[in-house]
């Protein structure tokens, strides 16, 4: 594909700007050349994942310096099946914003979102540890913006949070990258890959202590317990629609460890050894146990949602631990389905509360407008992120549980008593929300535009849960061939071209 | 793996260390702080901190360019000047962006506190705030 790899951050790059300075006042324009601009994103990660699935992984040089001095974007099957789920994602989400109206209650939502989906794009696609911080930092500063979209008390508040924690991480993220570079002298992955194989011995002490900072900073993107505490509130006061679209942000997390722990640092390096799937896996598990708690007790509809985000990371999180082909594969699986489900479960809180203002799961409230349809919606979006059949969750958690056969014992309890949680979880607030509501009689007859887009959304991201799901066989093929290539290196660094062989 | 330019330089190491660590102890402090502003401060002086410590990773040197220039055989590292420089801009730039947010909450809720969550209904935390003015 060549050039074209740059071409998913440079078009919201451009189009972010236009429609700040010349459509400022037309919500129209605004809409088209968003929506426009997201659809353009798709098309071309499609094509990008096309081109990865048939060649090895491909550079793109910036400004044609090589590597390891410049900066380069890597485009290999992993890349590219972010880039295509996060375009796809965004689509929807963006179709829900117009649907109901959400980029008309703040200003400039669509650009902020191209922003957003420009750092999204840069993080996945970049080759270079520190170009990942600044895509890391573009992400973020338009995730700030779209977090406290339609203003208010409680959301600033929790802006004011979230934007602080995140600047710590950025912080620990630099002296990570501080750490790296004074051991090994450069920041361009496959470089480092080179070159932490071959650390000397009295080098090996800094080196694990740059990789366990950079850890940190990963399981704070990917909401890990204990660093993980600035999801719940952030995502339960964000938008609804901005709370789908941060579905990818978390993944973002768990993107980095895939990558920099199987590229730089695999379990079998001199200098750090396992020591970072013993880290991870039983903070994964944590997470899983903690967030399948949260939406048990879960107080209102968004804590609900959020904390089913915690607990699908934790199974994420858990298969990315065991750092095995089978278990990544899996892991992959698991990720698009936790992806689109977690949006799902968003879109449908931001449903109902676009229709009632309480989103209390503590009072019996009245029924909702078209509250049959959410109800429905919800059930799916339950069974979805419970994990239980007939939808893709299932079969993730079941790819999961059988790469993890070797230490079945404490995975496998985990998993499996954190679903019945779940379902427990989701039945409750499922039964409050629209089974017990028909027991008080509604004081006045509840209407509510029809807005058909605001359906149109949702409905698509569980018919995508249910194409994963059907189409689990070819999907899994895929992503064990991916897993092969992440965890065979050498033609990812080869592409590289470290030693200058192809000028 | 890089290759030290110029001798050792003991006094230059203590003064870039200590002053790393002081900042960092400094910045930990404050942004375990309630207030939006000793947060805000604290951020701050974790970023001096990890520009100095970004600096250091490319080893401390006196009297050498980094700039190829005749004559010169010592250079001090310029990717580690190029780093500090994009660090320095974004944390600048994200320092503008908390503290705006900062002052937008402070008007909206009328308390600075950082900490404590609204709870589920959705207060803004205003019930359990209080504090001192």
């Amino acid at each position: 594909m060549g050039n074209w790899i740059i071409a998913p951050v440079v078009l919201p790059a451009l189009l972010a700007p236009l429609i700040v300075l010349a459509m400022r006042h037309d919500i129209v324009l605004q809409r088209t050349f968003g929506l426009a601009g997201t659809a353009g994103l798709l098309a071309l990660s499609v094509a990008l994942l096309q081109a990865a699935t048939v060649n090895p992984p491909e550079v793109y040089r910036l400004g044609n310096w090589p590597a390891p001095f410049g900066i380069v974007l890597v485009l290999d099957r992993l890349s590219a099946l972010m880039v295509a789920l996060t375009a796809a994602l965004a689509l929807v989400v963006q179709l829900y914003v117009v649907g109901t109206g959400w980029d008309t209650r703040g200003r400039h939502f669509h650009a902020l979102y191209l922003f957003q989906l420009m750092g999204l794009m840069g993080a996945f696609l970049t080759g270079d540890a520190f170009n990942l911080f600044v895509f890391f930092e573009v992400l973020l500063i338009a995730s700030y913006g779209l977090m406290i979209h339609g203003g208010g008390a409680a959301r600033l508040r929790a802006g004011v949070q979230y934007i602080a924690y995140n600047l710590v991480a950025s912080t620990l993220f630099l002296f990570a990258l501080a750490t790296i570079y004074g051991v090994t002298g450069t920041l361009n992955m496959a470089d480092l890959a080179q070159k932490v194989a071959v650390l000397p011995e009295g080098d090996a002490a800094l080196a694990r202590v740059g990789g366990v900072l950079l850890i940190l900073v990963f399981a704070i993107k990917g909401a890990l317990v204990p660093l993980h505490f600035w999801l719940p509130a952030t995502y339960d006061r964000a938008p609804g629609p901005v709370a789908a679209l941060f579905a990818i942000m978390t993944k973002v997390g768990a993107y980095a460890v895939i990558r920099v722990y199987t590229l730089i640092f695999p379990s079998d390096t001199p200098a750090t050894g396992a020591l970072f799937a013993d880290l991870l896996l039983p903070a994964a598990l944590v997470t899983l146990a903690l967030g399948a708690l949260g939406v048990l007790g879960a107080a209102s509809l968004g804590r609900l949602a959020a904390f089913a985000a915690v607990a699908s990371m934790g199974t994420l999180f858990t298969a990315v631990a065991l750092f095995t082909p089978q278990a990544t594969a899996a892991a992959l699986y698991y990720l698009i389905h936790s992806t689109l489900a977690t949006a799902l479960v968003f879109l449908v809180a931001d449903l109902v509360a676009d229709r009632r203002a309480d989103l209390s799961l503590r009072r019996v409230l009245p029924p909702v407008a078209q509250g049959g349809l959410i109800a429905a919606l919800f059930f799916g979006a339950a069974i979805a992120l419970a994990g239980m059949p007939p939808l893709s969750g299932f079969l993730g958690k079941l790819l999961i549980l059988e790469a993890a056969r070797a230490q079945a014992g404490l995975v496998w309890t985990v998993v499996l008593g954190a679903s019945v949680l779940l379902i427990l979880g989701f039945a409750r607030a499922g039964s409050t929300l629209f089974w017990k509501a028909h027991e008080i009689p509604p004081e006045e007859a509840q209407t509510h535009a029809p807005e058909p887009l605001s359906f149109v959304a949702p409905a698509t991201l569980l018919a995508a849960i249910a194409v994963l799901a059907v189409m689990a066989g070819p999907v899994t093929r895929w992503l064990e061939a991916t897993a092969a290539q992440i965890h065979e290196p050498a033609p990812y660094i080869r592409a590289n071209d470290l030693d200058g062989a192809t000028p | 793996m890089i290759p030290d330019p110029t001798p050792y330089l003991p006094g230059l190491e203590a003064v870039v260390a200590s002053a790393v660590g002081l900042l960092t102890a400094a910045g930990v402090y404050l942004i375990l702080r309630q207030r939006t502003f000793p947060v805000i401060l604290g951020l701050t002086m974790l970023s001096y901190a990890v520009n100095l410590f970004i600096f250091a990773s490319g080893r401390l040197s006196t009297a050498a360019p980094p700039i190829l220039r005749e004559g010169v055989t010592t250079y001090a590292d310029p990717l580690t000047q190029a780093l500090v420089l994009t660090a320095i801009v974004i944390s600048f730039g994200m320092t503008a962006v908390i503290v705006m947010m900062a002052l937008g909450a402070w008007f909206e809720t009328g308390d600075d506190r950082i900490d404590g969550d609204g709870g589920p209904d959705g207060d803004g935390g205003r019930t359990g705030g209080g504090g001192r003015p």
